[in-house]
């Protein structure tokens, strides 16, 4: 019973989403709101804020660096959690 | 019978012998020339770390642990942290924001010594991405060969 409850559920939340779909901006519309908030700011001046002709380089490190930084440590933390539950004392 | 550590395939190492150098040249390519085309160091950590693992596959977790040993992982991991906040709090110091690259007086304008602060930041991203991968197989090749 719970196995068809928890199938009905998906089922469910797949029409939710198909049925957002339609109202998606289409890929690469230029009045998408996704492009029209800090996008053109990025193009037009992330060469001469940064210095890197690379626009993505610029977001990841410059405007996201932060965020950035914050990934590094979720690798460093991730590879630190494996060492304690997987390595072995050697001998 | 306990499986041989070094593997005897002699097409594979042969292989590897001729890839490995090419791997991890190319890996140092895409970490320095992220700033300027694609790639960056997260990118090129992973390339590297499939040079050293293909390395490993072909001659042996003995050999790969001469060149790059457990220990000297965790602090070439850390070395790449410490540049990225190194970076940072130089930044600080100079009388900026944490990570505002601009204030730290390296070129002659703001947006050159982003340049420069942003090769550095990748390098860090670059050396932590590597060594964390390549400390993770070695502990899933470790417990699988028990030692």
């Amino acid at each position: 019973m719970r196995r068809y409850l928890a199938i009905l559920s998906c089922f469910i939340f797949w029409a939710i989403l198909v049925y957002g779909v339609p109202d998606l901006p289409a890929i690469g519309d230029p009045e998408a709101p996704a492009n029209k908030h800090v996008a053109p700011r990025y193009i037009e001046r992330s060469y001469e804020e940064s210095g890197v002709p690379n626009i993505v380089t610029a977001i990841l490190t410059n405007y996201r660096g932060y965020d950035t930084l914050g990934e590094t440590i979720v690798i460093f933390t991730a590879g630190i959690s494996v060492m304690l539950l997987l390595r072995r004392r050697e001998k | 019978m306990k499986a041989a550590p070094v593997s005897n395939d002699i097409i594979l190492r042969t292989g590897a012998s001729i890839m490995v150098p090419v791997i991890l040249l190319w890996g140092f390519y895409v970490l320095v020339h992220g700033a300027i085309g694609p790639g960056g160091g997260f990118q090129a950590g992973v390339i590297l770390a499939a040079g050293f693992i293909l390395y490993t596959t072909a001659f042996g977790l003995k050999e790969a642990k001469k060149i790059l040993s457990v220990k000297l992982l965790m602090v070439i991991a850390s070395t790449g942290l410490f540049i990225y906040t190194g970076v940072g709090v130089l930044a600080i110091i100079f009388g900026g924001n944490f990570l505002e690259y601009g204030v730290i007086p390296i070129g002659e304008t703001p947006a050159e010594a982003s340049k420069y602060g942003i090769e550095m930041v990748e390098i860090g991203i670059g050396l932590t991405v590597m060594a964390i991968m390549l400390s993770i197989f070695y502990d899933i090749v470790l417990k699988e060969k028990g030692g």
